[in-house]
C-alpha cells in the first residue's frame, strides 16, 4: 500500500460530488440562448472569481463546463448563458424554474480583478463570448472606483442573436461605461439602427490610452487573432491583454486531458489567459 | 533483503489468495499474450514474462468506473459521488510499471486529488518483480526504469532455487510475517545485483541520449511539421498506442441510464488524444483536428508536457505502444533517436 498522504486532502470527499443548484428563473435571450439563475443549497454564494467556470451536471443527460455570467458582487444565486447546441445544452433548455441540476466548482483561473484596478478596462465580446465577460463587466460597473474608464465591445452575427438585451440598453445609457455594438448582417425582417460589420471595425475609431488600458477578449475561436491585430495597430502592448478560451472538458480540473492546450490545460491555467502565456502556443489559436 | 525458498513463495502467494479479503492478480500467460490476471494459484503466475499486454494501471485506474449516480424521489434527485474502494495484491509489476504507477500517484494523489483513484491506490498492494527477460520493443533501461529502487511493497527477484525479497513497504514487510523467510545470504544479494546489471547489458533498443534532455530536443522540433506528417501518414488514429500506455490518463466521463429512466450514473472511460474527436468543442470546432497534430501531441506529452507540469518523463520504455501499433508509427525510440539524430546531423 501507498503511505496516505493525510492532510493534504480531505479523505472520503470527493471532488466529483455536486452540489444541488435549484434552477430560479429562466430568461429567453434569442431562440437559442437562455439565462439560467440557479440557486444553491441555503442561499450561499457560489463565491467565484469572475471568469471562472462551473461544471453544471443535468441527470440523465450530462455534465458540461459553463463561465458564470454572473458578478461575485451580487450575492445569493449565480447565472449562466446556455446556448442549445449538445445534449446537456439541450436538456437544460427543457427544463423549468424548480428543477435540480449538480454544480461542481468554481473551477479555473479567472480575471485577475486586483491586477486589473487602477486600468481603463476595455471589454471586447464576440457572440456568446459575452456571457464569461459580463461578469467582469458587472463586476467593474458595481465597482466603478475600482478601475478607470469602461468601454464594452459587443459584435454579433445578426441583431436577433444579442444576449441580454434589457442589459445591453442600460449599458448603452450609462454615463459610466462607452457601449459600442455591430452586427455582421441584418436579415431581412430585422431591426438596426447601429453598426454593421464585424467586432474588429469597432477597434479603430476607439479613442484610449494604449499605456492605462487592458482589454479583456472573449468569442468564437476565429475572433481572437483578428482582434489582438487591431489591438496592437492601436498601440496596445500584448501584456495588456487577457482572454478567456474555450475547450472541451470531462473533469474541469486538470486530469481528463480533453481541453489540453500545448502544456496547459485550460481548466486549470485558464479559461482566462494573460495573452503572452499563449501567444506562441499554436493549439491556442490566437 | 530477505530470501524465501520456493516453497514459502508459493504459500505466500496462495495465503494471500485463500485469506485476504483483497483480489490477488498476477501476471499469467493466457496462451496469446501475458496479462495482469486474476490468480486462482501461485502456479498460475508466469514469472518469466517480458511483457503484457496492458499494464497494472488498469487496477487503479479501471477502463471504467463509476464517479457519480443519481436517483429520482419525486420531484428532488439525490447525487452521490462514487470511488469504489476495491484496491489488489499485484503479483509481479515490472521496474517500468512501477515507476508509471508512482508518476500516476504524484498526479492523482499528490497533486489533483482524485478520490476513486487514491481510495483503489492505497488498499493496493505492489509486489514487484525483477525483469528477467526483455520484451521486443522494450527501451526500458535507457529510460532508467529497467530496476528500480522504491515504489512498491515488496520486490521479489527469482533466483535459481529461492526467491530474493527486498522489503519496501511496512505492510510489504507483514506480508512476509504469514511465511518463513530468513535474511539473504551474501551470495545471493550478489546474485540479484549480478542479475539487475545483466538486464541493463541486454536491452536490443535504446534512446541514444539521456532522457532528461527530451523536453529540450522536443519544444525545438514543435514546429518540425514535416517530420510529424511523414510519421502520421501511416497513422490510424485508432488511439492503440493510448490504451496501452501504462501513464496515459486521460478519460470521458458518459451517462449510463437505467432502464427505469430514474437513476443512472456518470462513468469515466478510458480515452485517447490520437482519437480525431479528442479536443472538439460544440459546434465541431476541433483543436487538434490534423492526425499529425494528434500524432504529435502524444510525443510532446510524453517527453515534455508532462515534465513541465510534474517533472516526469512519462515514457517508461515500456514497448507497449510499438508492439500494439498496426501501422508501426508509435515508437518513441525510434520517434525520439530520428529527431535526434537530425538536430546533430
Amino acid at each position: 500500500m501507498r503511505s496516505p498522504v493525510r492532510g493534504q486532502f480531505e479523505h472520503g470527499t470527493s471532488e466529483y460530488q455536486p452540489v444541488e443548484g435549484r434552477i430560479v428563473w429562466i430568461d429567453d435571450h434569442t431562440a437559442d440562448d437562455k439565462l439560467f439563475v440557479i440557486d444553491l443549497p441555503d442561499g450561499v454564494s457560489l463565491d467565484h472569481e469572475p471568469g471562472q467556470f462551473v461544471q453544471l451536471f443535468v441527470p440523465g443527460v450530462g455534465e458540461a463546463p459553463f463561465s458564470i455570467a454572473s458578478s461575485p458582487t451580487k450575492d445569493g444565486p449565480f447565472e449562466l448563458c446556455i446556448r442549445a447546441v449538445g445534449n446537456v445544452t439541450n436538456a437544460i433548455h427543457d427544463m423549468h424554474a424548480g428543477d435540480v441540476v449538480g454544480i461542481r466548482g468554481p473551477y479555473g483561473q479567472g480575471f485577475d480583478v486586483d491586477a486589473l484596478a487602477g486600468e481603463d478596462l476595455l471589454f471586447i465580446a464576440g457572440g456568446i463570448g459575452l456571457a464569461p465577460l459580463r461578469s467582469v463587466i458587472n463586476y467593474a460597473l458595481d465597482r466603478p472606483d475600482e478601475f478607470g474608464a469602461l468601454t464594452t465591445l459587443y459584435g454579433c452575427t445578426e441583431p436577433a442573436e444579442q444576449l441580454f438585451p434589457t442589459e445591453l440598453q442600460e449599458w448603452a445609457d450609462s454615463d459610466v461605461m462607452d457601449y459600442r455594438q455591430t452586427v455582421d448582417e441584418v436579415p431581412a425582417g430585422q431591426e438596426w439602427d447601429d453598426n454593421v460589420g464585424v467586432i474588429t471595425s469597432l477597434i479603430p475609431p476607439l479613442e484610449f490610452d494604449p499605456e492605462t488600458t487592458t482589454a479583456l477578449v472573449c468569442g468564437p475561436p476565429v475572433m481572437y487573432r483578428f482582434v489582438i491585430k487591431a489591438l496592437r495597430e492601436k498601440g496596445l502592448a500584448d501584456d495588456r491583454i487577457y482572454l478567456s478560451l474555450e475547450r472541451n472538458m470531462h473533469c474541469g480540473r486538470g486530469l481528463c486531458g480533453h481541453c489540453q492546450l500545448n502544456e496547459l490545460y485550460v481548466c486549470l491555467d485558464g479559461p482566462v489567459f494573460h495573452y503572452p502565456t499563449v501567444r506562441d502556443k499554436e493549439e491556442a489559436e490566437v | 533483503m530477505k530470501a524465501l525458498d520456493r516453497s514459502a513463495f508459493t504459500d505466500l502467494i496462495d495465503g494471500l489468495i485463500e485469506l485476504d479479503p483483497r483480489p490477488v492478480v498476477g501476471v499469467q500467460d493466457d496462451g496469446e499474450q501475458y496479462v495482469f490476471d486474476r490468480l486462482e494459484s501461485a502456479d498460475d503466475l508466469a514469472l518469466e514474462y517480458d511483457l503484457t499486454a496492458l499494464s497494472p494501471k488498469k487496477y487503479v485506474m479501471p477502463q471504467r468506473e463509476t464517479l457519480l449516480t443519481y436517483d429520482r424521489r419525486d420531484h428532488e434527485y439525490e447525487m452521490r459521488a462514487e470511488a469504489d474502494p476495491t484496491g489488489h495484491i499485484i503479483v509481479g509489476v515490472h521496474p517500468y510499471d512501477l515507476e508509471a504507477i508512482r508518476q500516476l500517484d504524484k498526479i492523482f494523489i499528490d497533486t489533483l486529488q482524485d478520490e476513486p483513484y487514491r481510495r483503489k491506490r492505497e488498499n493496493s498492494v505492489l509486489i514487484g518483480l525483477t525483469m528477467q527477460d526483455v520484451g521486443e520493443t522494450c527501451f526500458a533501461a535507457s529510460m532508467d526504469t529497467a530496476t528500480i529502487d522504491a515504489g512498491y511493497d515488496l520486490m521479489v527477484t527469482e533466483l535459481e532455487d529461492a526467491f530474493a525479497v527486498d522489503i519496501g513497504t511496512f505492510e510489504g514487510d507483514q506480508l512476509l510475517e504469514s511465511v518463513s523467510t530468513r535474511n539473504a545470504t551474501a551470495a545471493e544479494i550478489e546474485r540479484v545485483e549480478q542479475i539487475n546489471q545483466a538486464l541493463n547489458e541486454s536491452f536490443e533498443r535504446g534512446l541514444d541520449f539521456p532522457p532528461s534532455e527530451l523536453p529540450t530536443l522536443l519544444s525545438a522540433n514543435y514546429d518540425n511539421m514535416d517530420f510529424w506528417e511523414g510519421y502520421a501518414e501511416q497513422c490510424l488514429s485508432c488511439g492503440t498506442c493510448n490504451v496501452v500506455c501504462p501513464t496515459c490518463f486521460c478519460f470521458s466521463v458518459d451517462m449510463i441510464r437505467d432502464l427505469d429512466g430514474d437513476s443512472g450514473r456518470q462513468e469515466r472511460r478510458w480515452d485517447g488524444c490520437l482519437l480525431e474527436d479528442f479536443a472538439t468543442v460544440a459546434q465541431d470546432e476541433n483543436f487538434r483536428e490534423e492526425v499529425a497534430q494528434r500524432h504529435r501531441h502524444r510525443f510532446m506529452r510524453k517527453g515534455w508536457y508532462i515534465y513541465e507540469r510534474y517533472g516526469d518523463i512519462a515514457c517508461v520504455g515500456c514497448g507497449r505502444c510499438t508492439a500494439h501499433c498496426v501501422a508501426d508509427v508509435a515508437d518513441p525510440c525510434e520517434v525520439y533517436n530520428e529527431l535526434r539524430e537530425a538536430q546533430h546531423a
